[in-house]
């Protein structure tokens, strides 16, 4: 009894060292939505630099001063920032899926909002955890 | 005998608890290194790998 047991326990602690391994971000859909989003940020570069938007605290990009965005411009940011959120959340659900573990996606947009906002470049705008807006 | 049921008993409530961490369980060290390849990427920080190319299985 006692060594099936053993045996038991052996059988399964292969599963936490699994548990601990690299996360599956290698898919066709997280690789198609990462290039999309690299292709965005060209455009979105210019906006955090001159503070019209800015690294929100809950992993997605927000609109913090219209005013730094050219009149004609605003329509366009706003539909910037709607395809570039609409990745983003589908991104976070996609590796969580992609892991088997699809209520781990609120913990990786935690993860990913920490991240974004820690890889920023000097001069652009993050939110921190009181929801003030701060510049890097 | 007694002893190897209590024995037994334990490792079995042992066993389900372990179960149970490993459910819950949310790898946030790997998390954060997966973001981190990610999101280096969408801002371009890494010079050998342009956002156009794609991720070498080798990068891990």
């Amino acid at each position: 009894m006692k060594k099936l047991l053993f045996v038991l326990l052996l059988a399964l602690s292969p599963l936490a060292a699994l548990a601990q391994a690299n996360l599956e971000i290698n898919t066709p859909a997280i690789n198609g939505l990462k290039q999309a989003m690299a292709g965005r940020h060209a455009q979105l570069a210019a906006h955090y630099g001159s503070g019209a938007i800015g690294i929100a605290r809950d992993g997605s990009v927000s609109l913090r001063d219209a005013n730094a965005v050219p009149l004609p411009q605003r329509a366009a940011v706003n539909g910037l920032l709607g395809a570039e959120n609409a990745d983003r959340a589908a991104l976070y659900k996609e590796i969580a899926r992609a892991n088997g573990k699809p209520e781990w996606e609120a913990e990786i947009r935690n993860t990913f909002a920490q991240r974004w906002a820690e890889k920023a470049s000097p001069g652009w705008y993050v939110q921190n955890a009181q929801g003030q807006w701060v510049k890097k | 005998m007694r002893a190897t049921s209590i024995l037994s008993a334990l490792a079995a409530a042992t066993l389900a608890a372990a179960c149970v961490t490993i459910n819950i369980y949310f790898p946030a060290a790997a998390a954060e290194k997966a973001a981190d390849r990610i999101i280096e990427e969408v801002y371009q920080l890494r010079k050998d790998a342009p956002a156009s190319a794609p991720v070498p299985a080798d990068k891990k």
